[in-house]
């Protein structure tokens, strides 16, 4: 009944290789958008926007950064975190540097210098693969968190180590600083996520997209069949870069204000994007929205339902989330390799089917 | 992912329902799990227990009563962001925020001075925030790290005899925020004094320093002062004895000094050293009052084991000041429901005497001061106390010890002035 291609028809190439060729799932998708952009601005407060609009925002972009590399270029990494710190770090020193350029493109720049650290750090994935690679960029997590721990320049000589976000405007409106609206910060980053979002869906629909799946699927065949393993590799890396560069900056800057890297972006936070990434679906950008927000909401849920609803102590409940959320995470490796992303998949199909299953 | 967020969204909305109206609300930003919890859980369970004798003894402060609703942070930044989201808005709006966490610190002085909490950080935090022109928001009395810096120097030349010419001291610090603070401080002494200062930095959490105290062993520093938190007081104190390092030459700051820190190292950690800014012990009767209407009628918080430790005083008198500052908010308001704003009056107001102390039970527990808007920062002093293995106890080894508040001073006006440069703020004391 939903999902049906039928008497949706399609008159150009064009609306036939569109990213949702359903017209049902077009609309949603619309819907979605329309929801995102014109009624939760309205409604946001500090609360929600603080604990879970924008950390999930972020996360998704990140998640989406670590699932191109991951899920399409089949190269596992450790780094998120140390990469997301560079994104940080950038950001703040082109912040402080030229306070008169938009903060929009800070970001983007900011993104762009993760891009060219994630190539370096991606140079060892074209002679080494699996989980040798996965110490290499352990390497990186490590290295670059003590690089930003010990040189003074990237935090301006500050007595206490920490990097504080200083006030910065979009056309007119704070979107930095402690002074930040919620809508502000929660549109911000929407506009973000959008545009990684789209951007990453047709990267990975495209040749280069494809390239990455052929080096993923068996990197010898890819090869003899012509794509270059070189600029598959490290192309690889700098887009996924690049997304977990901009997630970092958007991190410190809007979400929390103030850094310190040790405990911000410490190697945590690569297990916890790389979990949003296997629990929501390799391969999938829709896959990354519902990791970001499955282990972004999950703990809040918990903690609501735990600490607010039933009255148990807080400690037992903070242990309850770790026996929870790691439970959950064994489960879904046997019960769905394929993550979030494929349950989303099966449903799909049963709708289409719905309601006469054959 | 839509449908998630609705529900998420029904969920929640669903249980955000408060306390009633008239409660003075002071949240608990507390961390009973994670490497921390070991020093997370005295304080916690010593600042929820004072309030609870309040409210059975007294009914709470002026006839209104606390209510002092908890979350956990685990130490962690974003969490505590999470905490102080979720609490700010309980009841009539949070009173005062005293988060126990000079990473939460950092994250929290922007956003109280934009909304408008009091936040109060004794012992920690960003020191400079005793300059209260500039951080009308945030008070770190009755001491701060500087002073610790300085107060452990000063204890230190007097063993010497007057001079620390040619000695060499290390300083083991956890690689954050928090550790970092005293070394601006310690290097200006260094020069000033002529000792050499060794910086040694321990990573989050803490669990492995065998390297740095293999350092240690190898230059074999004539003093070590340490600035640790959680599991990483256990580890050093533990790796001090292993090495043999003579005990009675290594001081913690004020949080390195808990029975949980010292404990695991048995007899080893016998000689031990650390900064106290109030007495210990359980010899006052404010004890007797948490133990007639707290313990005995099974109110205690968390498991009630921690009643008389150093880090459950500590916060039992956080608690005290926090309580103290309301009575004097409400005396200048004139009515019982405070505002943070009202608190915050409060709070610069307060003045603590030797005989409002005695009042309170709590008679020689803390230095008598006053609180300005020049000085958020109190008078600066501490204690030495000393470990005994034997007896499994703490006790002060020195009197109040004062710090250079001369060179404090300077430092903190150039750190304010950075900070109100970088945030555009006109300092002022109106």
């Amino acid at each position: 009944m939903f999902y049906r291609e039928a008497g949706d028809f399609k008159t150009s190439y064009g609306a036939d290789n569109q990213t949702f060729p359903i017209k049902f799932d077009r609309y949603r998708y619309y819907a979605v958008l329309a929801i995102a952009y014109l009624v939760i601005p309205f409604i946001i407060n500090d609360y929600w926007a603080n604990a879970l609009f924008v950390p999930f925002l972020i996360y998704a972009i990140a998640a989406i950064g670590l699932n191109i590399l991951v899920g399409y270029g089949g190269q596992v990494s450790l780094g998120t975190g140390g990469f997301m710190a560079v994104g940080a770090y950038a950001a703040y020193k082109l912040m402080t540097a030229f306070p008169d350029v938009s903060i929009m493109i800070h970001v983007i720049l900011a993104g762009g210098v993760t891009a060219i650290v994630g190539v370096l750090f991606g140079l060892p994935s074209l002679r080494i693969k699996g989980f040798y690679l996965a110490v290499a960029t352990l390497a990186a997590q490590f290295f670059l968190v003590w690089l930003f721990n010990k040189v003074p320049w990237f935090y301006n000589y500050s007595a206490s180590g920490q990097i504080n976000a200083p006030e910065r405007t979009v056309f007119g409106v704070l979107v930095t600083g402690p002074n930040t609206e919620a809508w502000a910060k929660y549109l911000i980053c929407l506009v973000f996520v959008t545009a990684a979002g789209i951007i990453a869906r047709n990267l990975t629909r495209g040749s280069v997209g494809r390239k990455w799946m052929a080096i993923r699927d068996m990197d010898i065949a890819a090869e003899i069949i012509g794509v270059n393993p070189l600029t598959a590799k490290l192309s690889a890396f700098a887009v996924s870069s690049f997304f977990i560069g901009v997630s970092g900056a958007l991190f410190f800057a809007v979400y929390l204000g103030a850094v310190e890297v040790g405990e911000a972006f410490g190697i945590n936070k690569s297990f916890l994007v790389l979990f949003m990434v296997i629990i929501g679906g390799l391969g999938s950008i829709f896959g990354s929205f519902a990791g970001a927000a499955f282990l972004v909401l999950l703990p809040v849920a918990l903690k609501i339902i735990g600490v607010d609803v039933l009255g148990w102590p807080t400690d037992i409940v903070s242990h309850l989330q770790l026996v929870i959320v790691g439970a959950l995470i064994v489960i879904f490796l046997i019960a769905e390799p394929h993550g979030l992303a494929q349950l989303w998949r099966v449903a799909k199909e049963k709708l289409r089917l719905w309601p006469f299953p054959y | 992912m839509k449908m998630k967020k609705i529900a998420a969204l029904a969920l929640t909305s669903a249980l955000v329902a408060g306390p009633a109206m008239a409660d003075l609300v002071f949240p608990s930003l507390s961390y009973r799990t994670g490497p921390y919890a070991a020093n997370g859980i005295p304080f916690a369970d010593g600042y929820m227990d004072y309030f609870t004798m309040l409210n059975e003894r007294d009914g709470g402060i002026g006839g209104v009563r606390i209510d002092v609703p908890e979350c956990e942070t685990g130490y962690n930044t974003e969490k505590g962001v999470e905490c102080y989201e979720s609490t700010k808005d309980i009841g009539a709006g949070a009173l005062i925020y005293q988060p126990l966490s000079t990473g939460i610190t950092y994250q929290l002085i922007p956003k109280v001075s934009a909304d408008g909490i009091p936040l109060h950080t004794m012992g920690y935090g960003r020191t400079s925030a005793m300059d209260g022109a500039t951080f009308p928001w945030v008070f770190n009395y009755p001491a701060n790290y500087w002073d610790g810096a300085s107060i452990a120097m000063n204890h230190i030349i007097d063993l010497e005899g007057g001079s620390l010419e040619g000695k060499s001291i290390a300083l083991v610090y956890h690689n954050s925020a928090y550790g970092k603070e005293p070394i601006r401080t310690l290097q200006e002494l260094s020069a000033q004094m002529g000792f050499k200062l060794t910086e040694i930095p321990v990573d989050h959490p803490g669990q492995e320093q065998k390297s740095q105290w293999l350092q240690i062993r190898r230059e074999r520093p004539d003093y070590v002062v340490m600035w640790g938190w959680g599991v990483m007081n256990q580890v050093a104190i533990q790796e001090a004895s292993n090495i043999n390092f003579p005990m009675d030459h290594f001081i913690g700051v004020w949080w390195s000094g808990s029975e949980n820190d010292v404990i695991p190292a048995g007899a080893g950690a016998d000689g031990y050293k650390a900064l106290n800014m109030h007495a210990i012990g359980t010899d006052f009767p404010v004890y007797d009052d948490i133990q007639a209407h707290v313990v005995d009628k099974g109110l205690a918080a968390g498991a009630g084991d921690q009643i008389g430790s150093v880090l459950y005083s500590r916060g039992v008198y956080a608690a005290m000041l926090a309580a103290e500052a309301a009575r004097t908010a409400q005396e200048i308001a004139g009515h019982g429901d405070i505002t943070a704003a009202e608190m915050r009056a409060g709070m610069e107001a307060l003045s603590i005497t030797d005989a409002r102390m005695e009042e309170l039970g709590m008679a020689g527990f803390g230095p008598a001061f006053d609180v300005s808007c020049q000085n958020h920062g109190g008078p600066g002093l501490a204690y030495i106390q000393q470990w005994d293995a034997d007896t499994q106890t703490w006790s002060l080894v020195t009197d109040l010890i004062a710090s250079d508040r001369e060179l404090i001073g300077k430092l903190v006006e150039e750190d304010a002035a950075a900070y109100a440069a970088e945030n555009n703020i006109t300092p002022a004391c109106n």
